[in-house]
């Protein structure tokens, strides 16, 4: 077997990642087919930019999902003779045959781990921004709300949490000592209450009226909600279903905390803005429930706007995390996601850069994907 | 104004306290303690003897008096074995009675660097001279370079130029430091890959590299050779964040009033530009460019580790990395200090900047 040309490696590729072409395919045809009935998603796909970013993310989303299927070989598995090899290498005695994008330090596969890193970010970073967002929300919506004491003592909270260097605190934060000493455990116990309480409130604010609904619903929340407490925060499930090794949790609270603040700055301003309109003061004087009001009169309102932030969010925690493996923190050092990659990569990098370049493309595209998909959104959404 | 400028230095103060007792705490653990007694003493110490170091070398005790120790509000602690008193504030060679009372960071006490072996404001100190100089570089690359292409995409929005500036705008804040720099590296600074090996061959370039991949001789002699690629990074993410910003101000200001009076007067569009609309469309980038600081001192740790500069960054991560706890309590003062001194900065210059702010 010979050394691959790139026009071979490129087509090889692109062949490995049929399942997501497929997928791509399948997604954009419904999507275009039913644009006109799917509100602000189906607007969308009249923005070129929207499109070119909603198809980044998607990739590296399907990538993430079919990832088993994708892989040329074992993320973890080493092969003698190949450290370093150069994109294109032959892998004599094996099943698929060549290193598409060469070999690292450690003689693995690039390409694989690339792919495997896919998943290792997109499992953490969408659901660490969705935690922000519940802590943000819960806390921001009262404070722009009622004003007063309340917002004075948030608004400064967050502004101490802002005002610290964010490598820092990961620093000082995402530390085995720090694991040692079960903060992490009780960032968590606080962190992960606020979607519980959230989505008490939010179905308790509409149904209280009739309490059959209410019940089932703030029922519901509540099961779910501490079943995966239990689990999350303190590993007590019984079930084993719910349940976050201690160094993944202590990564993933550190990025919530550090990205609430911001959140709840936004939400806190759209909501001082959007208490002085009308339809505020029409449920004002029905004599509906402050929480009735925030949740179901404000927050539908200001969805535009934390919509797109959301997804510009996604992006800057992709980025968070890259930087948390950039520098070694809270990872297992075997860890295919891309943060720590680029820095196992860095060490050759004037002799052999393939290996810290390919995830660090993978990165930018995907976070570039995440902007220009917000971009779409946003000139779409002010279209209205 | 006056009033504005005290209440904030207040609140300022307040979060600078607030802050360093979270850092000093953080930094205080009991099992970042253990780790200091078994780094300074030995290895295998027993559990009593990690204590009895502990007791002996002023670690025991309430926090928050601690704290103050290390502020120097609260009389220094003192230790006293076989008649021969130890305390933190009796260096060695003197008795008891010529040491003062307080020796905290308030008294310009900082403290020792285990790793460097150093005083930690000598430490401190020249690092943060090799870091003003990469800052220095990246705000004379950065400021003017995101201004002008903010304020070109911003003057016609929707145009051709507009468009290309803005997808460069959006690529460049998509692109964190540690994936520029390792691009950068590979396309400039590579003698096997990128564009240096094609321009050795064509003999445009004497050296085997365009740029150096590492900034560690940059601390004696800034050359454009090795303080590129640094730079760059640290100023590509920056730029893009900032003209975004300026070109959203800039198409804000470019529909009001006053610029189709101008124009209608029969002004042309340089002269609009040039004289009314841009003082007015500075004002929002002014802010940001300020609090960009905090953020540049993100990307100084990334690139100062990436290239090898012993400036702060690196210091930073030297400190936490090699648990050097009264090194790291300076470099947060420094870091917190940094991001509070700009915040007011970026405050009172708004208000200076925009004539319709009045404070009471």
């Amino acid at each position: 077997m010979d050394t691959l040309g790139w026009g071979s490696i490129l087509s090889m590729m692109a062949a490995r990642f049929w399942p997501v072409w497929i997928a791509l395919v399948v997604t954009f045809a419904l999507s275009i087919a039913f644009k006109r009935r799917l509100g602000l998603y189906g607007k969308l796909f009249d923005s070129p930019i929207g499109m070119v970013g909603f198809a980044l993310v998607m990739f590296w989303a399907f990538t993430a999902v079919f990832a088993d299927q994708i892989i040329t070989f074992d993320p973890l598995t080493q092969f003698r003779g190949l450290k370093n090899a150069l994109p294109g290498t032959a892998v004599p005695d094996s099943e698929y045959g060549w290193f598409l994008l060469g070999g690292d330090n450690l003689a693995r596969d690039v390409f694989s781990r690339m792919v495997m890193g896919a998943r290792e970010v997109l499992k953490i970073a969408p659901a660490a921004t969705v935690f922000a967002f519940m802590v943000g929300i819960t806390l921001g919506l009262p404070a722009g709300y009622f004003g007063g004491r309340l917002d004075t003592l948030l608004s400064f909270l967050s502004n101490l949490v802002l005002a610290f260097p964010v490598i820092l605190l990961f620093y000082l934060l995402v530390t085995p000592e720090m694991v040692q000493t079960g903060i992490p455990m009780y960032m968590a116990a606080v962190l992960f209450l606020f979607p519980v309480i959230f989505l008490c409130t939010l179905w308790n604010s509409r149904y209280f009226t009739s309490p059959g609904k209410r019940n089932l619903y703030v029922g519901l929340s509540l099961a779910i909600g501490l079943w995966a407490y239990s689990g999350l925060a303190f590993n007590a499930d019984p079930t084993g279903l719910w349940s976050m090794d201690p160094n993944l949790l202590n990564v993933f609270v550190s990025v919530v905390f550090v990205n609430s603040p911001t959140v709840f700055r936004i939400v806190r301003g759209l909501t001082m803005d959007l208490k002085a309109r009308d339809y505020v003061s029409a449920a004002q004087t029905r004599g509906e429930k402050s929480s009735y009001i925030m949740l179901w009169e404000i927050l539908p309102n200001a969805r535009g706007p934390l919509i797109v932030d959301f997804c510009l969010r996604i992006g800057y925690t992709t980025i968070l995390l890259g930087t948390l493996g950039f520098f070694g923190l809270g990872v297992t050092p075997e860890s295919p996601d891309w943060g720590s990659t680029i820095n196992a990569g860095r060490r050759l990098l004037s002799v052999y850069p393939h290996a810290a370049v390919v995830p660090a493309l993978a990165l930018m595209s995907l976070v570039l994907g995440l902007n220009l998909l917000a971009d779409g959104l946003r000139e779409e959404s002010l279209k209205d | 104004m006056l009033n504005f400028v005290i209440r904030r230095l207040a609140v300022m103060v307040l979060t600078a306290l607030v802050l360093t007792f979270v850092v000093f705490t953080l930094t205080n653990l009991p099992p970042n303690l253990e780790k200091l007694a078994k780094s300074e003493g030995s290895v295998r110490m027993s559990d009593e003897a990690v204590a009895s170091w502990l007791q002996q070398n002023g670690h025991t005790g309430p926090m928050i008096g601690r704290y103050g120790q290390w502020l120097g509000v609260l009389p220094g602690w003192t230790f006293e074995e076989n008649g021969t008193v130890t305390g933190r504030c009796i260096a060695k060679g003197m008795t008891a009675e010529d040491a003062p009372r307080y020796c905290g960071v308030l008294q310009g006490n900082w403290g020792f660097s285990t790793v460097f072996k150093q005083p930690v404001l000598d430490v401190l100190g020249r690092s943060l001279g090799h870091t003003g100089w990469l800052m220095l570089w990246v705000m004379i690359v950065m400021v003017p370079s995101s201004l002008i292409i903010g304020v070109l995409s911003g003057m016609r929005e929707g145009s051709r130029l507009d468009r290309v500036l803005s997808t460069f705008a959006i690529a460049t804040t998509a692109t964190p430091e540690y994936v520029s720099g390792v691009i950068l590296v590979a396309v400039f600074a590579s003698a096997t890959a990128g564009v240096s090996p094609w321009l050795v061959e064509q003999g445009w370039i004497s050296g085997k590299t365009l740029f150096q991949g590492t900034a560690t001789s940059a601390m004696d002699k800034i050359t454009f050779w090795n303080f590129t690629l640094p730079v760059m990074t640290i100023a590509l993410y920056g730029i893009g964040y900032i003209a975004r910003m300026t070109r959203a101000s800039m198409t804000e200001v470019m529909t009001q009033q006053y610029i189709r009076t101008a124009r209608l007067k029969g002004a042309s569009f340089g002269h609009v530009v040039m004289k009314h609309a841009l003082r007015n469309a500075l004002i929002a980038p002014f802010t940001v460019i300020m609090l960009q600081f905090p953020w540049l001192l993100n990307g100084v740790v990334i690139v100062e580790t990436l290239f090898n500069y012993k400036g702060f960054g690196w210091t930073l991560v030297q400190a936490a990395g090699n648990n050097d706890i009264d090194l790291l309590l300076g470099c947060s003062v420094v870091a917190v200090f940094v991001v509070l001194v700009t915040q007011l900065i970026s405050d009172i210059g708004y208000v200076f900047l925009n004539p319709r702010i009045r404070l009471a």
